[in-house]
């Protein structure tokens, strides 16, 4: 006898079905896990046939054109989207500025330097820090940081590297530079944990073949980690751009909503994602919510694109780590 | 070797250390910052009348974001239901039978989609659901919520399973258990923790959510009585309120904000927790 | 914690939702005009005694917001201070709908600024016109220290805040502006979303006083109740028959009573002739749908609009909004008649 008849007669109560209802359950489940599965590419095809078709007449209308012009005019028709494309740019790109050392600062000490006891609560205590709600970063920037801003670094800046046009006064203090602190302060974590990641993997041979050569702590972090992590720490950091880019709820409230394209950062701005949040519950149809769509559209394409690229830098993309054994 | 020399080398690595250290100290800062300020700020304003009465018209005392609370509980509930089933049965494909270029697309996809900024996600389901189908609803709000949870929960719920030996597989195959037996009663229970916590944690990133409800839900300054109606939300609420140049709303937007952080943290805390026993101690 | 608890948490969440209390109350959703927030956000308070079968759900997100709503059939009212134009209302008679205007209160636009001391201050409309075009920049400019001889002016740069969404409370400023300078209606022109020559914009009535709080030498424009809650300074505007008003419920009505008011209720009262009216003021418009979709809602939204317009105008004053004269009122009532459903 077999074990399945055997099982039978045993008079087994779970399990050990007979085993036509078995195959039966297999498809009725692999049919309905896989129609789950392609709910994503479902969703993904919604999302981008949306935008498209949403933003169809604004392509028509104003072609390549829309990426090159700075004007936004409801009244007569002339919409561009330069403006905020330059403002989600140099936002994120500054915000990497500041956090991309911080990050690669940070990610040394835990790994390198930090004593035990003390690694664990700050890596936990970093990752709080992307759990904080947008929003919640946007109030604390409107009523905290962009006052203090505005008293206390931001005149300084004005008084030694006023000769910059970079710096340019007066400021209300809601301006780019406030919104790029705030998106710094959101990508630090997922910098410093890739960062983190990427030291990790060098082999601990590459550091104790440095320390026997007779390094200092700083060299062979040098020599042995920085060297071999180059592409690693770009991956991480255009992962933070990525998300720098589609940072919303803080920006729109911190950046002071102008739709000119300024020199100075400390003077308004608007992004792609804060010009959508503050227009699109009163633009009307037409034109205008076609050009609003298309601003979603370049929005969705640069932060695809970015994220792609900084996959194809870390290779985590679409890959698979072998079955646990 | 010049002795000058190695001393300069010393002094150079410990002022790159010292300097690491006071980048850490600043990467922490803010967390330390704003929960000091939110505490500092809204913790006063926490009382009994703030978790159980309804906003009041501006100007008026007293008032409450019962309704908010309420709302941000029923919405997530709404998006668990999308997000949950669709992202443990999907990952569960993923893990047990799809094909290598079958499931680099879907996870190709899924990446795409959780880096989609949450405002995209807003204007497209305005555009798919409230305009044509249900108008401002809870069911639209919790609708691009869960969508949002999709991609995040079918990957985590991928990894876990795949970690799950394959010998708990094999040994119950040669028991003669169906697949779908196999995969609900035996993978799912060993990977059920880790899944559990990809679930909190998206959870966690979706309750923090405003862009999107700011075209779904409208928001509501009463109790909603049914799904297909706007619905106040707890982030939509703070938003709303701190555009405002009410003192008693501004406070109140403070002790939202206090409460919305809390309820976040208070779900990764809980990640960390489950985690715990799970990871061996870093040594690096 | 177990999927079984999670699932539990998740159903209790649900279920909060769906029992939350009452389940007999009727909700009518509107959107639109920060403008009229406060009044109407005090009706919709005093109705839920008046009527507590009935919610009504105010949403202030823009009078742009507002058409747009109504026009997208999104919401069961919008409201707005700036009047829909021909093309909009005639978009919605294609689709088969006729949108009424009806207007609630008035109230008022006012200059309202950030300066040490706060002192109040005189202003005609060529000076406003300049400083939101970015000719003024310097609070010590000689044209308005020339209206203000008495007041000590600094020299701080003026810090102009204006609206970024579409907004009732910018149409009618721009209605003003377009009517007293050629140069503002040939460059900028009327609209409730502009393109603006200079400053930093905020979101809503509450955004700018936000913003004019928080930023010495800042001006902006915002309804009066608004700058009156946060006891913020409000200029004094010279009016058409040369005098300096100061925005108030009189100054306002006097606006009103000289307001030629057609049939369907689209009117403008910038720039008015009377002695004692306030140039800067308007009136705000609730929009519905002539042919009710839903039986049941219709009348409740009816019985509604009956009491803004009757009981309701006596919570105006208190908050700074003119209410409509007698014989405009009648005629509202009218118009609300003629609602189907």
């Amino acid at each position: 006898m077999n074990a399945v008849a055997a099982s039978k007669e045993a008079g087994e109560p779970l399990g050990i079905g007979p085993a036509h209802a078995g195959k039966l359950g297999d498809r009725v489940f692999r049919l309905t896990t896989w129609l789950m599965a392609m709910v994503v590419l479902v969703l993904l095809a919604l999302v981008g046939w949306t935008l498209c078709k949403g933003s169809a007449l604004s392509v028509k209308e104003f072609g390549w054109g829309f990426l090159a012009h700075s004007d936004w005019d409801p009244v007569n028709g002339n919409f561009g989207a330069l403006t905020f494309i330059f403002g989600t740019f140099v936002s994120a790109l500054i915000a990497l500025l500041i956090a991309l050392p911080l990050g690669l600062g940070t990610a040394i000490y835990l790994t390198e330097l930090a004593p035990g006891w003390v690694r664990q609560p700050a890596i936990s205590m970093i990752e709080m820090l992307a759990a904080i709600p947008s929003v919640v970063l946007g109030v604390w920037g409107i009523f905290v940081l962009v006052p203090w801003l505005r008293e206390g670094p931001y005149p300084l800046l004005l008084k030694y590297f006023g000769f910059l046009p970079l710096f340019r006064g007066p400021t209300t203090g809601f301006c780019i530079l406030s919104a790029s602190v705030l998106i710094a302060i959101m990508i630090l974590p997922i910098i410093t944990s890739i960062a983190r990641e990427v030291f990790r993997a060098v082999p601990e041979a590459q550091r104790e073949a440095a320390f026997a050569l007779g390094a200092t702590r700083w060299e062979v972090t040098r020599l042995a980690v920085l060297r071999y992590s180059v592409r690693g720490v770009f991956g991480a950091a255009m992962l933070g751009l990525g998300r720098a880019l589609g940072e919303t709820m803080a920006v729109t409230m911190v950046i002071g909503n102008s739709d000119k394209i300024t020199a100075s950062l400390l003077s308004p701005g608007n992004t792609l994602a804060s010009k959508i949040a503050n227009e699109y519950a009163e633009t009307l149809k037409g034109l205008p919510l076609s050009a609003l769509f298309e601003l979603g559209l370049i929005l969705l394409l640069v932060t695809v694109g970015t994220n792609i690229l900084a996959h194809l830098l870390i290779g985590a993309m679409g890959g698979r780590r072998p079955r646990g054994n | 070797m010049n002795p000058w020399y190695n001393r300069w080398r010393k002094i150079k690595s410990s002022c790159v250390s010292g300097l690491c250290l006071i980048c850490a100290l600043v990467v922490i800062a803010p967390l330390a910052l704003v929960l000091f300020h939110l505490l500092q700020k809204g913790a006063s304003s926490l009382d009994w009348s703030f978790f159980t009465q309804l906003p009041k018209p501006s100007g008026d005392p007293g008032g409450g974001m019962a309704n908010a609370i309420v709302g941000s509980a029923t919405l997530l509930g709404l998006a668990g239901l999308i997000g949950i089933p669709i992202g443990v049965l999907g990952g569960i494909y993923l893990s047990e039978f799809g094909s290598p270029r079958m499931n680099w697309a879907i996870r190709f996809a899924a990446d795409i989609l959780s880096g989609t900024p949450s405002i995209v996600w807003g204007i497209v389901v305005y555009a798919l659901v409230v305009l044509p189908i249900t108008g401002y609803s809870a069911y639209a709000a919790g609708l691009a919520l869960g969508f949002m949870m999709i991609p995040l929960v079918i990957r985590t719920t991928e990894e876990m399973l795949v970690l799950v030996p394959n010998i708990y597989r094999e040994a119950a195959f040669a028991l003669g258990i169906p697949h779908w037996r196999i995969v609900l009663s035996i993978v799912l229970k060993t990977a059920g923790r880790g899944i559990v916590t990809g679930i909190l944690l998206a959870a966690a990133r979706v309750a923090g959510e405003t862009a999107p409800l700011l075209f779904t839900a409208l928001g509501n300054n009463s109790w909603s009585h049914r799904l297909s109606e706007p619905i106040a939300a707890l982030p939509l609420q703070i938003f709303t309120y701190s555009n405002s140049p009410y003192d008693d709303w501004l406070r109140q937007a403070w002790a939202g904000a206090l409460v919305l952080i809390l309820f976040v943290l208070a779900l990764n805390i809980a990640v960390r927790v489950m985690t715990r026993s799970r990871t061996p101690h870093l040594t690096r | 914690m177990n999927h079984k608890t999670l699932a539990a948490l998740l159903g209790i969440g649900l279920l909060a939702g769906c029992g939350q209390k009452g389940s007999e109350q009727l909700l009518i959703n509107g959107a639109g005009a920060t403008f009229p927030y406060p009044i109407y956000s005090k009706w919709s308070f005093e109705y839920r005694k008046v009527d507590p079968t009935v919610s009504i759900n105010y949403q202030s997100i823009g009078s742009g917001g507002g058409q747009k709503s109504i026009l997208d059939g999104t919401v069961d009212f919008g409201a707005s201070d700036g009047p829909m134009s021909d093309e909009n209302l005639a978009l919605a008679k294609a689709a088969g709908k006729i949108i009424l205007h009806i207007p609630t209160v008035a109230g008022a636009d006012v200059v309202t600024y950030n300066l040490p001391g706060n002192p109040p201050l005189q202003l005609d409309g060529p000076t406003i016109a300049a400083i939101f075009l970015g000719r003024i920049t310097k609070w010590n400019d000689a044209k308005i220290t020339a209206q203000n001889p008495d007041t000590r002016l600094p020299a701080t740069d003026i810090a102009v805040v204006h609206r970024t969404d579409g907004s009732g409370t910018t149409y009618i400023f721009m209605d003003y502006l377009s009517s007293i300078s050629k140069e503002w209606e040939a460059s900028v022109g009327r609209g409730t979303a502009v393109k603006w020559p200079a400053g930093q914009g905020a979101k809503g009535n509450e955004g700018v006083m936000e913003q004019v709080k928080q930023m010495p030498g800042a001006i902006g424009y915002v309804e009066l109740v608004y700058a009156v809650q946060q006891k913020l300074p409000f200029a004094s505007v010279k009016n058409a028959a040369g005098n300096y008003i100061a925005p108030s419920i009189e100054s306002v009505t006097a606006a009103l009573a000289t307001a030629k008011i057609p049939a369907d209720f689209r009117f403008s009262m910038v720039n008015p002739p009377g002695e004692r009216a306030y140039p800067i003021a308007g009136t705000t418009w609730l929009l519905v749908y002539q042919k009710q979709a839903s039986a049941a809602k219709g009348k409740k939204l009816v019985e509604f609009l009956k009491w803004a317009e009757t009981d309701g105008q006596a919570l105006a004053a208190p908050l700074n909004y003119a209410p409509l004269p007698e014989e405009l009122r009648q005629r509202v009532l009218k118009e609300i008649d003629s609602i189907t459903y």
